[in-house]
C-alpha cells in the first residue's frame, strides 16, 4: 500500500541516543577472549551445556576462515567490537518499571504503542540483554510461551532449548554462526502448542544502543502441530563512525501442518555489519512463510535458508531491499526440497540508489526424493541512477527428474518518462521517485501488517530524501 | 502579448538525444485564453514533441526560444512547478504507476495544486461528478494509476484527471485514437465541459475530426517536419482531410 500523503518524516526517528558511559551498565571489554566468554557465561548464570558450548564454539570461531565470497567486511574490526552490554537492570514484565532512557527509546521507536496495535504479545532487547517482554493473558492461558532463552531454560523449558538450540544453525556452518555461539544473548524462545492458533501477531524488537558494540541475539521458535502464528521482528541503531555487528541466529521449526509467518523490518544504522544466519525446518504439510525489508547496515550477509523437509510442505519469500550510498547488502534465498509434493515461491524486489550496491543470491535444491515439487524465483531490481549497482546470482541443483523449475530475473532503471507523468500532475521529483518505489516495493509491503507497511513508506520517504540516515 | 494571451512560443527549436537531432525548428504559437488551437501533422512531425516541450518534457533539449505562459517564461521550469501554474498534459501514451490507485493518486495532485486539503468526502463528490460527465465506471479510481487499462481506458482516464485538476491550459495529444465511436463522443463532450464550465484553453493534437465535434475551433496549425507550416481557421481541418498533408510536405 503505497501512500503519497506520508510527509513531514521525522529523520531524528532511528538517530537518537543515550550516552552508555554511565554507572548504569555493564560493559564488557573489547574483543572475543576465553576469558570475556566465561565472564559472560558467569554473569548470565548459563547451565553447565550452555557453557561449554560457548567455549567449544569460539574454538570454532577462531578456527574457521573468513567467508571468501561476498562484500568486504574488512573495515570490521573484531578486536574493537564489545560482545556484551546490558543496563543493570532484570527483564521487566511491566512496561513503568522499564529505566527511562531504555523506555523513552523504545517510545521514540513506537513500542509499546505498537502493543496496543493489537498484538499478542512484545518483546524488547535494548543491547545484549532482553529489558521487557509481555504476552496477553488471553494467549499465555493457551500455553503459547514467549520469553527469551535465557529464561526459558530457567523456567521449565531447558531440554526443550537443548534439544533445538543450534541444531538448525551448528556452529560449524560459518564462522560467525561460531562466533555467535561463543557470545550469544537475548532473543526470543517461542513455543506455540499443538493446534493453538495464535490470530495476531507477536513481536520482538531488537535495538542497538551501543558504540563499537555486538547484538548477537538467539531466537527458537517452535509450532507445533496444526498450530499457527505470526513472528514480527524490528531492528533498528543509531548512528555511530565506529563498526558495530549484528551475529544474531534464528532457528524455526515448524511441525506437522503448521504454519509460521516471520516478518522482519530490519533498519540498521549504517555503520552495522549484519552477519544473520536464519534457518527454518519444516515438517508434513507444514508452511513457512517469510516477509523481509532490509533498509539498514553497511554491509549484509542475509540468506534466510528452508528445508522443506516433509511431503506437501511449502515455504513463500517476500523481501525487499534497499540499499542507498556506502551499503552493500548481500541478500537471498535458499531451499532445499527433501519432501515429495513440496513448494517454494521466492519474490525479491531490490532498489539500489546513490552507488549502493544489491545482490540477491537464490540457491535452489531439489533432492531426488523430492518428487512431484515445484519452485519458482522471481527477482526485480530497480536501480535509480547511473553509479548504483543490482545483480542476481541464481543457483539450482535439482536431483529430481520431474520438478517443476522457474526463473526470472528483471533490472532495470527508473523511468524518467514515469517520473515525468508524475511531476505533470504536480508531484515534485522526490515525492514521485518515492512513489515509484514504493509501487514497485508494494507486492511486498501489502504482505506486512498495516503500521510495518506505513513504516516500510517511511523508510522509502527518508531513503528517497537524501538524508543519510 | 495582448492581456488575453496564455501561451506564447517564440522560436522554439529542439533536439533530442546525444546526437542532438533538431525536431522543433523555429516553431512560434501564440495562444489566446479560452482559445481551441488544433495540430495536426504527419506521424513524426514533432507534434508530441511540442506537447513535452510546454510541459516540460526531460528527453528534450531546448536549444532556442522560450515558451511564456502568463507572461512569464517558463522555458527552464521543472514539469511540477508548470502544473502549478495551471498546464496540463494529457499524454499519447499515458504511463502506468503501479501501487497507487487512480483516486488517492487524484487526490494527492489536487491537493498538491490547489495547495489545500480536501476531504475524502468532499472529493470523492468531485471525482464522481467527474466520473459522470465521461460515462466512466467508477471500479477503475480504485485501481491503480493506467495499470491494465485498454488503450482507451487510458485515454478517458486522462480526460477524467482533466475534469479533475481544471487546470487553465489542456494540452490533449491523441486523446481522441485509440476510443470507440461512443467513447470519441462522450470524451468530446467532456472537453467541452472543461472548456465551457471551467473557461478552460485547450491545445488538441488529433488525426481526427470527430473529437472537434462538440466543439468550436478557433485555429488550426499544421505542424510539418518541426515547422509550422500553415496556419488558419476551423475551415482548415476540412482542407487537409480531403487532400491530405502532401501539399505542406513538398512545400
Ligand atoms: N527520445 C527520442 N529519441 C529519438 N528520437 C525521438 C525521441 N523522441 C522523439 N523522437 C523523434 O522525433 C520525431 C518527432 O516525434 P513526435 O513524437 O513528436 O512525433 P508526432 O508528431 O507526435 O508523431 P505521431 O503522430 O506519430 O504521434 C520522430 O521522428 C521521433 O522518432
Ligand atoms: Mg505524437
Amino acid at each position: 500500500m503505497a501512500n503519497v500523503n506520508i510527509k513531514d518524516v521525522d529523520f531524528k526517528r532511528y538517530d537518537f541516543r543515550f550516552d552508555e558511559s554511565s554507572d548504569d551498565y555493564i560493559r564488557e571489554e573489547d574483543g572475543f577472549t576465553k576469558e570475556i566468554i566465561k565472564r559472560i557465561s558467569e554473569e548470565k548464570g548459563d547451565p553447565e551445556w550452555v557453557r561449554e558450548l560457548r567455549l567449544k564454539c569460539l574454538d570454532i570461531y577462531n578456527n574457521m576462515d573468513m567467508p571468501c565470497w561476498g562484500p568486504s567486511i574488512e573495515e570490521l574490526d573484531m578486536n574493537r567490537i564489545a560482545s556484551y552490554v546490558r543496563h543493570k537492570t532484570d527483564m521487566k514484565n511491566n512496561w513503568e518499571d522499564v529505566p527511562e532512557d531504555i523506555k523513552e527509546t523504545f517510545e521514540k521507536l513506537g513500542i509499546p504503542q505498537a502493543e496496543r496495535l493489537s498484538l499478542a504479545g512484545v518483546g524488547a532487547q535494548y543491547d545484549s540483554e532482553i529489558v521487557y517482554h509481555n504476552l496477553k493473558e488471553e494467549v499465555a492461558k493457551k500455553g503459547v510461551v514467549y520469553t527469551d532463552i535465557e529464561t526459558a531454560i530457567k523456567t521449565g523449558y531447558e531440554d526443550m532449548v537443548k534439544e533445538y538450540f543450534m541444531k538448525l544453525i551448528p556452529p560449524t556452518d560459518h564462522k560467525y554462526a561460531a562466533l555467535h555461539g561463543a557470545v550469544w544473548s537475548g532473543g526470543s524462545f517461542v513455543y506455540v502448542p499443538k493446534g493453538v492458533k495464535v490470530d495476531v501477531p507477536l513481536q520482538s524488537y531488537f535495538r542497538l544502543n551501543a558504540a563499537g558494540a555486538g547484538q548477537f541475539e538467539h531466537t527458537i521458535i517452535i509450532v507445533d502441530e496444526g498450530a499457527d502464528v505470526h513472528f514480527i521482528e524490528g531492528c533498528s541503531a543509531p548512528k555511530y563512525n565506529v563498526a558495530n555487528l549484528h551475529a544474531g541466529c534464528v532457528e524455526l521449526y515448524v511441525k506437522k501442518n503448521a504454519r509460521l509467518r516471520y516478518s522482519t523490518i530490519e533498519n540498521w544504522s549504517k555503520n552495522m555489519f549484519n552477519l544473520n544466519t536464519k534457518r527454518a525446518l519444516i515438517e508434513e504439510g507444514g508452511k513457512m512463510e517469510w516477509v523481509s525489508g532490509s533498509f539498514g547496515s553497511r554491509v549484509s550477509y542475509l540468506y534466510p535458508m528452508t528445508i522443506l523437509k516433509g511431503d506437501n510442505s511449502k515455504m513463500t519469500y517476500t523481501g525487499i531491499t534497499f540499499s542507498g550510498e556506502g551499503q552493500n547488502l548481500d541478500t537471498g534465498c535458499k531451499v532445499v526440497h527433501v519432501g515429495r509434493n513440496t513448494s517454494s515461491v521466492i519474490t525479491a524486489k531490490s532498489i539500489s540508489k546513490s552507488g549502493g550496491i544489491g545482490m540477491f543470491r537464490s540457491s535452489v535444491v531439489i533432492e531426488k526424493a523430492a518428487t512431484n515439487s515445484k519452485c519458482s524465483v522471481s527477482c526485480d531490481s530497480l536501480m535509480l541512477d547511473s553509479i548504483s549497482r543490482a545483480d542476481t546470482v541464481p543457483a539450482m541443483d535439482i536431483k529430481a527428474y520431474d520438478a517443476d523449475v522457474g526463473h526470472e530475473a528483471k533490472i532495470g532503471r527508473i523511468s524518467d518518462e514515469a517520473v515525468f507523468y508524475l511531476m505533470s500532475r504536480g508531484m515534485s521529483e522526490e515525492d514521485a521517485k518515492a512513489l515509484i518505489v514504493s509501487g514497485f516495493a508494494d507486492s511486498v509491503s501489502k504482505e506486512l501488517p498495516l503500521e510495518y507497511a506505513v513504516e516500510m513508506n517511511n523508510l522509502i520517504k527518508i531513503e528517497m530524501s537524501g538524508h543519510k540516515a | 502579448m495582448s492581456n488575453n494571451t496564455i501561451l506564447e512560443i517564440k522560436n522554439l527549436s529542439t533536439t533530442v538525444g546525444e546526437e542532438k537531432t533538431p525536431i522543433l525548428r523555429n516553431v512560434d504559437l501564440t495562444v489566446g485564453r479560452g482559445e481551441t488551437h488544433i495540430i495536426m501533422g504527419p506521424n513524426g512531425a514533432g507534434k508530441s514533441t511540442l506537447g513535452f516541450s510546454i510541459m516540460g518534457g526531460p528527453a528534450y533539449e531546448i536549444e532556442s526560444g522560450s515558451i511564456i505562459f502568463e507572461g512569464e517564461d517558463i522555458t527552464d521550469m521543472s514539469p511540477d512547478k508548470r502544473a502549478m501554474k495551471g498546464i496540463y498534459l494529457s499524454f499519447q501514451n499515458p504511463i502506468e504507476v503501479p501501487g497507487i490507485t487512480m483516486r488517492s493518486f487524484l487526490r494527492s495532485s489536487l491537493q498538491q495544486l490547489t495547495g489545500k486539503k480536501i476531504k475524502f468526502s468532499e472529493f470523492n463528490k468531485i471525482l464522481e461528478e467527474a466520473m459522470e460527465m465521461i460515462n466512466m465506471d467508477p471500479s477503475y479510481v480504485d485501481r491503480d494509476v493506467n495499470v491494465g487499462f485498454s488503450g482507451g481506458e487510458k485515454k478517458k482516464a486522462e480526460i477524467l484527471q482533466l475534469l479533475v485538476l481544471k487546470p487553465k491550459l489542456a494540452i490533449l495529444d491523441e486523446t481522441d485514437s485509440g476510443l470507440d465511436v461512443d467513447a470519441v463522443r462522450t470524451v468530446s463532450q467532456g472537453i467541452s465541459a472543461y472548456k465551457k464550465k471551467y473557461g478552460g484553453t485547450l491545445i488538441i493534437i488529433t488525426h481526427n475530426a470527430a473529437i472537434l465535434e462538440a466543439l468550436d475551433v478557433d485555429k488550426t496549425h499544421v505542424l510539418v517536419k518541426g515547422k509550422i507550416a500553415k496556419s488558419g481557421g476551423a475551415e482548415l481541418i476540412d482542407e487537409i482531410n480531403r487532400n491530405g498533408f502532401e501539399k505542406y510536405i513538398d512545400g
